[in-house]
C-alpha cells in the first residue's frame, strides 16, 4: 500500500495508506435517531417489570406494606413509559401502528404489545387496590404482571443487540442480563424510599444483590467485548458509566450498611441507586452512538472475521489474488 | 424453543415474497458496474426528481467530488468519490498516478432485510418484485429500522413536515429510502437512475440475469488484470442472503464506506430470544427468593 497522493503539498482525505480504510472517516452504520426518552424508558420500563416482581413476591411473604408500594411504584412506571416511547416517535399520533401487527422478528414489536399487557395489568392491580374492589381480578392482574414483568425489564436488552451497532450486537449474550440486575436494583431501591425500614427487608435485598449482578455483569460484557468495548471508557458513555458505578455503589454501601436502621439513610441510598442505575442505561444508549459513528467498530470486526473465515459478501475473479 | 427456531428462520429466498402466490412477480435488483462510473450524477439528480425528494442543503465536504456524502432520507442514490494512488492493473501496469474510482451507491434490497424483520409496525415490507419499500402511511417514526440497516441506508427525515401533517408535527418524522422506484416498476418502467445513468453503470432487470451478466463482466476484468476487481453482494450466501442491488467494485468495500462482511442482525433473534427468557426467569427467581428468604427488616 502507497502513501497518501498529494495535491497542492496536502495530503488528500482518502484513508488510503492508514491501517484501518474508510470513506473519508464517515461512519457506516447510521446513528440510531432515539432521543432522550428511550434511556429513560428502559429505566421506567425495568423500574415497572421489577416492582410487580417485588410486589407479588412481597405478598406472598405477608408484606402487605411492601407489596403495596412495590405494586403503586410499578404502576406509575407503567403510565411514564408508554408516554415516554410515544414521544420519542416521529409521529407521535401513528403509536397504535405498533399493535397492527404481531411480529416475533421485531423485538420493539415485542415489546410494545409485552409493555401493553403487563403496564395494563399493573394498572388495573394497583387501581383496584387502590379502590379496594374486585380482589379476585386483582389477585389475577397482579399476576399476570408479575410474569409479563421480568420480560419488560430484559427484552430491551433484545431491542438493543438486534441493530447492526457493534458494541450492542456483540454485547446481546449480556444486555438482557444488565438490565434485568439494574432493574431489580432499581425497583428494590425505589421501594425502600417509600417503605419504612421495619418492613423493606426484601426491597433492600433485592437492591443490594441487583447493584452488584449489574456490576459484575457489566464488567463481563466490556471484557467479552475487547476493543468495540472500549467505548464505554469514552466521551459521554464513558462518563455515564463512572457515574453509575459511583452511584450505584455508594447507594448500595448505603443501604446495606444503615438502611436497616435509618430511614435517612434508606431514602439516599435509594435515590442513589436510582440514579446510578438511569445512568446505566445512558451509558449504554451513549455507547451506541459513539459505536455506529466510528467506522473502526464496523469494519475492523468484519476484516478480522473475513481473513479468519473468508467471506461470500465479495467474489473476486477466478483464482486471482489482489 | 424449536418453534420459535421455526418461526424466525430465514427462507431461502427474499423473506415474505413467497406470499404474494399468483401475484408473485420475477425479482428483479440493480448490478451498478462501477468500473464504467464516470461520476456524473445523472442517477442522484434522476432520483431526487422522480420521487420527489426535498432539498436537504448543500454542503461543500472538500472530499473530492462529493458534496452529497451518504446515502439518506433525502438521498436515495448517492456517488462516491475516492482518490487513490494505486496502479490500475494488478500486476503494476498502468503506472501509479491518480485511480480515481466512483460508486453509485444505493439500498441494497437484501434478501434477508434486517430493516424489514425489525419495522415494529409492518410498514417496511416485501414488494412482488421481491424488492424492500418502506409504506409511508404506516410509518411511524419509530426509528428502530434505522440503526438496523447494516449499511447506513435508511435514516429519519427531520425536514419541514408536508401540509397534510397535524399541526403539532414539528418534523416529517418518517424515515425514506429507495424504493427501486416501485410505482415504475409497477408501471413496467425501470427504475429512474438506471434509465438516466448514460453509461450503464447503473443496469436494471432480473436479478438471475445480472447475476450472468455480472459474473461475465469480472471475468472480463480478472483477465485483463484490473486492479481489485470484485463483486460485492452478488452471492446469495453472503451474510444478507445476497443483494437485491450488489456491485462491481474495484477495491475493498470498506473504501467504498461499505461493510466489508455485512451480516441481517436477526440471524442471531433466535439466540436472544431464548437468551432474554432465561434473564426473565433468573429476575423472576431472584426477586422472589430474595423477598421470601430473610426477615422483614
Ligand atoms: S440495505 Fe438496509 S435499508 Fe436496504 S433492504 Fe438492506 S437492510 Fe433494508
Ligand atoms: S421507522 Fe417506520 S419503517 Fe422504520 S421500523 Fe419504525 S415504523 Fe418501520
Amino acid at each position: 500500500m502507497t502513501g497518501a497522493f498529494h495535491l497542492d503539498g496536502k495530503p488528500s482525505v482518502t484513508a488510503e495508506g492508514t491501517e484501518m480504510r474508510s470513506y473519508y472517516g464517515r461512519p457506516i452504520i447510521k446513528d440510531p435517531v432515539w432521543t432522550w426518552e428511550i434511556p429513560t424508558y428502559l429505566f421506567t420500563g425495568g423500574l415497572a417489570g421489577a416492582s410487580a416482581v417485588l410486589s407479588s413476591a412481597a405478598k406472598v411473604a405477608g408484606n402487605e406494606k411492601l407489596a403495596r408500594t412495590a405494586l403503586y411504584l410499578g404502576a406509575a412506571a407503567d403510565v411514564v413509559s408508554p408516554a415516554l416511547l410515544i414521544s420519542d416517535l416521529g409521529r407521535p399520533e401513528r403509536f397504535h401502528h405498533m399493535l397492527r401487527v404481531v411480529k416475533l422478528t421485531s423485538p420493539m414489536n415485542v415489546g410494545s404489545w409485552v409493555l401493553f399487557v403487563s403496564g395494563g395489568a399493573s394498572t388495573t392491580a394497583a387501581a383496584l387496590q387502590l379502590l379496594g374492589r374486585l380482589k379476585p381480578l386483582r389477585a389475577v392482574a397482579s399476576l399476570v404482571a408479575a410474569v409479563a414483568g421480568p420480560v419488560l425489564a430484559t427484552y430491551t436488552g433484545v431491542l438493543f443487540a438486534d441493530t447492526a451497532v457493534p458494541v450492542w450486537h456483540e454485547g446481546r449474550h449480556e444486555l438482557p442480563w444488565i438490565f434485568g440486575a439494574s432493574a431489580a436494583a432499581s425497583a428494590g431501591a425505589a421501594a425502600c424510599m417509600f417503605v419504612s425500614p421495619r418492613d423493606a427487608g426484601p426491597a433492600r435485598r433485592v437492591a443490594v444483590a441487583g447493584v452488584l449482578a449489574e456490576g459484575a455483569l457489566m464488567q463481563a460484557m466490556e471484557l467479552r467485548l475487547g476493543t468495540v468495548g472500549e467505548v464505554y471508557h469514552e466521551g459521554a458513555a464513558g462518563r455515564f458509566s463512572l457515574a453509575a458505578k459511583g452511584m450505584a455503589t455508594a447507594g448500595a454501601a448505603l443501604l446495606a450498611r444503615r438502611g436497616r436502621k435509618s430511614r435517612t439513610a434508606a431514602i439516599a441510598g435509594g435515590a442513589l441507586v436510582c440514579a446510578g442505575e438511569l445512568c446505566l442505561r445512558w451509558a449504554v444508549f451513549k455507547a451506541g452512538f459513539q459505536s455506529a459513528r466510528d467506522p473502526k467498530y464496523v469494519v475492523e470486526p468484519q476484516r478480522r472475521r473475513v481473513e479468519q473465515h473468508g467471506t461470500n459478501a465479495t467474489t473476486k475473479p477466478g483464482g486471482e489474488t489482489l | 424453543m424449536n418453534l420459535l427456531q421455526d418461526l424466525l428462520e430465514p427462507t431461502a429466498g427474499p423473506d415474505g415474497w413467497d406470499a404474494y402466490g399468483e401475484e408473485q412477480k420475477e425479482r428483479v435488483g440493480f448490478f451498478t458496474d462501477t468500473s464504467v462510473c464516470i461520476g456524473c450524477k445523472a442517477c442522484e439528480v434522476a432520483c431526487k426528481e422522480w420521487n420527489l425528494i426535498p432539498d436537504d442543503g448543500h454542503v461543500w465536504t472538500g472530499n473530492s467530488y462529493d458534496n452529497t456524502g451518504e446515502l439518506s432520507a433525502n438521498t436515495w442514490r448517492h456517488v462516491a468519490f475516492i482518490e487513490q494512488e494505486k496502479p490500475l492493473h494488478a500486476n503494476g501496469d498502468g503506472g501509479t498516478g491518480l485511480r480515481w474510482l466512483m460508486e453509485s451507491d444505493v439500498c441494497k434490497h437484501c434478501t434477508h432485510a434486517a430493516c424489514l424483520d425489525v419495522c415494529p409496525t409492518g410498514s417496511l415490507f416485501r414488494t412482488e418484485f421481491g424488492t424492500v419499500v418502506v409504506q409511508q402511511d404506516i410509518c411511524n417514526g419509530c426509528g428502530y429500522c434505522v440503526p438496523a440497516c447494516p449499511f447506513g441506508v435508511l435514516d429519519k427525515r427531520h425536514l419541514a413536515p408536508a401540509p397534510d401533517l397535524p399541526a403539532f408535527a414539528k418534523e416529517d418524522g418518517r424515515v425514506w429510502k429507495c424504493t427501486l422506484c416501485y410505482d415504475r416498476l409497477k408501471g413496467g418502467d425501470e427504475p429512474a437512475c438506471a434509465k438516466a445513468c448514460p453509461t450503464k453503470s447503473i443496469q436494471f432487470g432480473p436479478l438471475e440475469e445480472l447475476r450472468e451478466r455480472a459474473d461475465a463482466r469480472l471475468a472480463k476484468l480478472g483477465a485483463e488484470g484490473w486492479n481489485g476487481a470484485q463483486l460485492y453482494g452478488r452471492d446469495p450466501d453472503d451474510g444478507v442472503g445476497g443483494f437485491g442491488a450488489f456491485f462491481l467494485l474495484l477495491d475493498d468495500p470498506e473504501v467504498y464506506g461499505l461493510p466489508p462482511d455485512p451480516v441481517v442482525t436477526t440471524r442471531d433473534l433466535p439466540q436472544m430470544w431464548t437468551n432474554m427468557l432465561a434473564a426473565a426467569g433468573a429476575l423472576l427467581a431472584g426477586v422472589t427468593a430474595l423477598a421470601l428468604i430473610g426477615g422483614r427488616r
